[in-house]
């Protein structure tokens, strides 16, 4: 009977994933969350030319949470005319962050090394962090191009923390915790988070205390920032968190019509003893 | 190219949803193999990214010296000359004492010498601990206490909405806090206390949870993505192939 029951749910959550999928079924995005607006205001409120940094800590099993944000956030960098530059602290995020740069640049005309720069994966983890706060040479000696840090002209003016605006840290893990003891607590360094939705419960306490701007939280936060800067008008594609979180809502929606029947089981049985 | 490792990657998947009837040798392969994968792509980046710049180009530099080349320009008679010269840096082969510290750690696969992988611990939990220490505790104690308290200092400015947000909050606070107190017996007034904490503690662990499962069902839902894209592949060649 259990195998059974097993066997029906992962059947309902399986249909209730492909249905919609092959109608395209697409619900609006509802109100966008206090922690995802404040990242995008904040953005909103720099200046030209001022400088974001991205930091790309997660690896392919969360794509499809953390992917969509780190193009909308660079989508939306770009369309603001600020420079960006990326680097990856996980091995693994090395070729997600240089696959999000490349397809976002291309289809809005960004230049590298001009408007962006990438120097893909350094091995350290808080010793990049501490060191970005003195002297960014020091631990991003040449992009990911092998062309030397002095030579980017983008890089000229950018030194240490003290030049970037604001740092994004598009986690899967407890990077964005190590980001705040290091760059922001000691360095005071601007800070913002993307995260996968397991983690992203553990971000909300730093931002009521300031240690962070704003959080992204996941597949949800990604289609409210596809939304926030028009994604699909921007990049001529549709997002892939808002078509997404279509899928997602339905299979929400089952979840908890299979919480409530197992929890009323669980009454009647009590009952029933 | 691009065909084949769309063909691959759709295999690994179902390999690994294979899981779900039980567990099973195509399972076991695709686990395998992806943790190898894993694992030998993030040594070859590190060494790469790491041992060959930040270790091997300094001891060369330090040893052998390092190829420098400038030009002189002579600007009465119009003509340039290029010099390559070979500068060691010796103070660069400072670099060997933590590359040393760095190698005790494979000590560990020798029984003879094991012993000295109790250095670089000592060492990384040493450093570790020094800097993130006073950090943490800043991180963690002192600015969470200011983020609780701070909305008090400015009450008035505030609407109902986040005074009741703030007072929530700091009830939160203080009966979780009660809870993990174990110096007094959990009687009385301590105990509805500590009872409101766990309320507070179950509602922070439904939003984890809740969480996670937007989590897992994004993932799901992303390789859902992959398989359809797949699917329409495979259609695609099987109808360019019979017409």
């Amino acid at each position: 009977m259990r195998a059974r029951i097993r066997w029906a749910i992962y059947l309902l959550v399986f249909l209730s994933v492909l249905i919609p999928m092959l109608t395209g079924i697409s619900f609006p995005v509802g109100r966008i969350s206090e922690s995802t607006q404040a990242v995008f205001d904040y953005i909103e409120s720099l200046p030209e030319g001022s400088v974001v940094a991205i930091s790309f800590d997660y690896g392919p099993s969360v794509i499809p949470d953390v992917q969509p944000i780190a193009k909308a956030l660079i989508a939306h960098c770009f369309k603001r005319n600020l420079k960006v530059m990326g680097f990856a602290l996980w091995p693994t995020g090395e070729p997600l962050g240089r696959r999000a740069f490349e397809e976002v640049a291309e289809k809005m005309g960004k230049v590298y090394g001009e408007d962006y720069v990438y120097f893909g994966y350094r091995a350290g983890y808080s010793t990049v962090m501490l060191q970005m706060g003195e002297d960014i040479r020091k631990v991003f000696e040449q992009d990911y191009r092998k062309t030397p840090t002095d030579r980017i002209p983008m890089m000229k003016h950018i030194r240490n923390y003290k030049d970037i605006d604001l740092l994004v840290d598009l986690a899967a893990g407890d990077s964005v915790e190590t980001w705040i003891v290091y760059a922001y607590t000691k360095f005071g360094q601007k800070l913002a988070a993307g995260v996968t939705g397991v983690i992203v419960s553990q971000m909300y306490p730093y931002i009521q205390a300031g240690q962070l701007v704003g959080v992204i939280p996941a597949m949800r936060g990604g289609a409210e920032y596809e939304e926030l800067i028009d994604y699909s008008k921007l990049l001529g594609e549709p997002g892939m968190a808002k078509t997404g979180m279509s899928i997602q809502s339905i299979v929400h929606l089952l979840l908890m019509i299979l919480i409530a029947i197992g929890n009323l089981e669980f009454v009647m049985m009590r009952r029933r003893r | 190219m691009e065909a084949i490792s769309m063909w691959v990657a759709a295999i690994l998947t179902l390999c690994i949803y294979s899981f779900l009837y039980k567990d099973n040798p195509f399972y076991k392969f695709a686990e395998h193999l992806f943790v190898g994968v894993a694992m030998g792509y993030s040594a070859v980046l590190t060494f790469r990214d790491g041992f060959i710049p930040y270790v091997w180009k300094y001891l060369k530099a330090g040893i052998v010296g390092e190829r420098i080349s400038y030009a002189v320009v002579d600007l009465w008679r119009d003509t340039a000359e290029v010099f390559v010269l070979r500068q060691t840096e010796p103070e660069r082969l400072l670099v060997i004492l933590p590359t040393i510290i760095g190698l005790c750690f494979f000590a560990r696969f020798i029984p003879r010498i094991s012993w000295l992988v109790r250095y670089p611990i000592a060492f990384t939990l040493g450093l570790g601990t020094g800097i993130a220490l006073p950090l943490g505790l800043q991180m963690n104690i002192y600015q969470q206490m200011y983020g609780t308290l701070s909305p008090f200092g400015m009450i008035s400015k505030l609407s109902p909405f986040q005074i009741f947000n703030a007072v929530l909050m700091l009830v939160g606070v203080v009966c979780t806090l009660t809870y993990f107190f174990f110096s007094a017996e959990h009687r009385g007034g301590i105990r509805w206390v500590s009872r409101i904490g766990v309320i507070f503690l179950m509602i922070g662990f439904g939003s984890a949870f809740g969480n996670t499962v937007m989590g897992r069902v994004s993932l799901l839902i992303g390789r859902m993505f992959f398989l359809r894209d797949w699917v329409n592949e495979v259609i695609r060649e099987v109808s360019a192939i019979f017409g």
